[in-house]
């Protein structure tokens, strides 16, 4: 277990600089995702960390000790990949216990850790096989066994669940989630799955573009994100955002801002009475919800409902906002205005 | 339920893709020319090497052997002539083994470590390296003869067994850095990288993860430089020395020693002998080879 923080970090590839003077601190035993896009730098920096690629500026410290230049070896870290990046010529207990090998570790000790780690992750019945003989699930699961061994201080984990199929996707995710919670290790994941990221972090960092956007607990970076592309970014569907003017206070002067609306604060009621001219334009039956989709006047709308298939489309219904819940955003920056939406009008295009 | 599962329906063989017939008779008779065309010579290689020389007087080129006799395959082994010796041919099979085995096991090795290096390294000016060495690949060989006759003079290597076996794994440098690095190009980045979070320095990785993983291709390497040092005369006629000379030479030298009557059948079995080798390389590997080349291709 150790802390890790990054000061002033620059990385260049080539000529391009992917990140520069970047600032994160990871406490010790958190779950920290790092969430963005492709290409936003978050494997970069992962991988910085890990030292697979050379800071170009600034620091890289793991447990209080600098090891900006350290080899990968020597900082304590375990890693999963995202192509499991198993060994293809050595069996599971092999692939597990390569690394202790390599460290001359005594044999009694390489297999009480293999042990340990196999019996962590229901492996035991497996340690003979190769790789190839393995399923997805299965190879993730010696690769998290093989960062395991090495008791680390740290686990880095490169979008551990991008090739697997949907059901074992949802599976692992909720034992790593167990693992972080028995470990107590700090961890750090990278991903561009939201739904990973809310349901593992303890606290995410939103990249974009080289640049963490917002870090927060999961819960409120959800409801009170930092910029619009955050608000975007997060959630599914994604939320709506309106132009208008907004008034803090009555009496003060309206501003001009972008509502943003998470679907599941849209209410619809029957009739046209609350907001006359939402039309139902698509309906995606969800199971548990439905996500309506809205036509209001010009612009493009989801909302949350009930599956009581209420608002058919082609329905006029009337639309209720919370707007106590709502967050504005300047619209020329997209920062977040922090004034509590106390009246909003919408602007016709 | 596995009745369901059973065999695959056979409608999709044949049928419309067969070729309409006169083409398909033309596609026949190019087939059966070409292999006239290739295995004739075969044929009357195979014949004349077992008939005895009163039967090869009367200048039946294509007639089958009367009086069958394998003497000729064992003069051409133990006793025919090369300038002066008289020792067969298998001096010269000693020394092409002699030649081949280290040739090929070098030059797969810096190959191998060559490409490694190059992929996953990536040491500066690395990409001007591999330029470097695949020009080399393009050179042809009398253009370096010389300088390299020099050389190997000035390190006191030439006309040596070691001399030859360093051409032959100069020679193939190029083609093997090339296969190798080809290879590796294909292995998964992050393979790599785990093993370095594993601790694995240059050496270790090379030999205990990426070498066990290159066996298919391998198996090309060795198919490619076993059939090509075999099959050398020039660089063994230069390099090698009076007392290696590869086998090609030998056979030259044999064929090229007449005391009173050219013997034929002595002269096809020594041939035989000399393709044996890169022949049953080629049929044991068969599989292996075009395994290798689809491993190397089609990966991932």
């Amino acid at each position: 277990m150790a802390s890790v923080s990054i000061q002033q970090l620059g990385v260049r590839m080539g000529t391009t600089s992917i990140l520069s003077q970047l600032d994160l601190d990871v406490h010790e035993g958190e779950f920290l995702v790092l969430l963005g896009p492709s290409g936003c730098g978050k494997s970069t920096l992962l991988h910085t960390i890990a030292g697979l690629l050379d800071a170009e500026a600034g620091s890289v410290h793991i447990g209080g000790r600098d090891v900006t230049h350290a080899d990968p070896k020597d900082r304590g870290i375990g890693m999963v990949f995202q192509s499991y990046a198993l060994y293809p010529t050595m069996n599971v207990e092999r692939n597990m216990s390569f690394g202790l090998r390599v460290a001359g570790l005594p044999k009694g000790e390489i297999r009480k850790r293999v042990e340990r780690a196999s019996r962590m992750l229901q492996l035991d019945p497996l340690l003979a096989r190769k790789p190839a003989q393995l399923s997805g699930g299965q190879r993730q699961r010696v690769a998290i066994g093989r960062a395991l061994v090495r008791e680390a201080q740290v686990f880095l984990f490169d979008e551990p669940l991008s090739n697997l199929d949907a059901k074992l996707r949802t599976e692992l995710r909720r034992e790593l989630k167990a693992l972080h919670q028995e470990l107590g290790a700090t961890m750090i994941y990278v991903t561009h799955d939201q739904v990973e990221a809310m349901t593992l972090a303890t606290r995410v960092a939103v990249m974009r573009g080289g640049r963490i956007q917002q870090i927060g607990a999961p819960g409120e970076v959800y409801a009170r994100p930092a910029n619009m592309f955050v608000a975007g970014f997060l959630g599914s569907p994604s939320m709506n955002f309106v132009e208008g003017l907004a008034t803090a206070a009555s009496g003060t002067p309206a501003v001009p801002a972008v509502l943003g609306i998470r679907p599941e604060h849209v209410a619809l009621r029957p009739g046209s009475d609350a907001f006359p001219g939402a039309r139902v334009t698509l309906v995606e039956p969800m199971g548990a919800h439905e996500v309506v989709w809205l036509d209001m006047q010009g612009h493009k709308m989801a909302a949350i409902a009930p599956s009581t298939g209420e608002f058919p489309p082609g329905a006029v219904v009337g639309v209720q906002m919370d707007l106590a819940r709502a967050s504005l955003f300047d619209p020329n920056s997209g920062v977040r205005l922090d004034l509590p939406p106390a009246g909003f009008y919408h602007r016709p295009h | 339920m596995s009745a369901v599962m059973g065999r695959a329906p056979a409608i999709a063989r044949g049928g419309s893709r067969r070729l309409p017939r006169p083409a398909r008779v033309g596609l026949y008779a190019f087939l059966l020319t070409a292999s006239v065309f290739f295995l004739l010579p075969l044929y009357v290689m195979l014949a004349t090497s077992v008939k005895p020389m009163e039967e090869i007087r009367l200048g039946n080129l294509f007639a089958l052997p009367v009086k069958m006799t394998l003497q000729p395959w064992a003069q051409a082994w133990l006793s025919a002539c090369t300038g002066l010796q008289c020792d067969g041919i298998r001096t010269g099979f000693a020394n092409s083994v002699a030649i081949v085995v280290p040739s090929t096991v070098l030059s797969i090795l810096l190959g191998a470590l060559n490409g490694y290096a190059l992929s996953f390294w990536r040491p500066r000016g690395a990409q001007a390296l591999f330029v470097v060495l695949l020009t080399g690949a393009f050179i042809p060989y009398q253009v370096m003869m010389f300088p390299l006759v020099r050389a190997l003079a000035a390190m006191g290597l030439f006309g040596s067994l070691p001399g030859i076996v360093l051409i032959h794994t100069l020679f193939g440098m190029p083609v093997m850095t090339l296969l190798f690095r080809n290879y590796y190009t294909g292995v998964p980045r992050e393979l790599f990288m785990a093993a370095r979070i594993d601790g694995g320095g240059f050496w270790r990785i090379f030999a205990q993860l990426m070498l066990p993983m290159s066996l298919p291709i391998v198996v090309v390497a060795i198919i490619m430089q076993v059939t090509g040092i075999w099959n050398d005369y020039i660089l063994g006629l230069v390099f090698a020395g009076r007392d290696n000379l590869p086998m090609t030479v030998q056979l030259n030298n044999i064929i090229n020693t007449t005391t009173g009557e050219r013997l034929y059948n002595v002269n096809m079995a020594a041939t035989l002998l000399t393709s044996l080798v890169p022949l049953v390389v080629y049929l044991v590997s068969g599989r292996w080879f075009v395994r290798g080349i689809a491993a190397g291709a089609v990966k991932g």
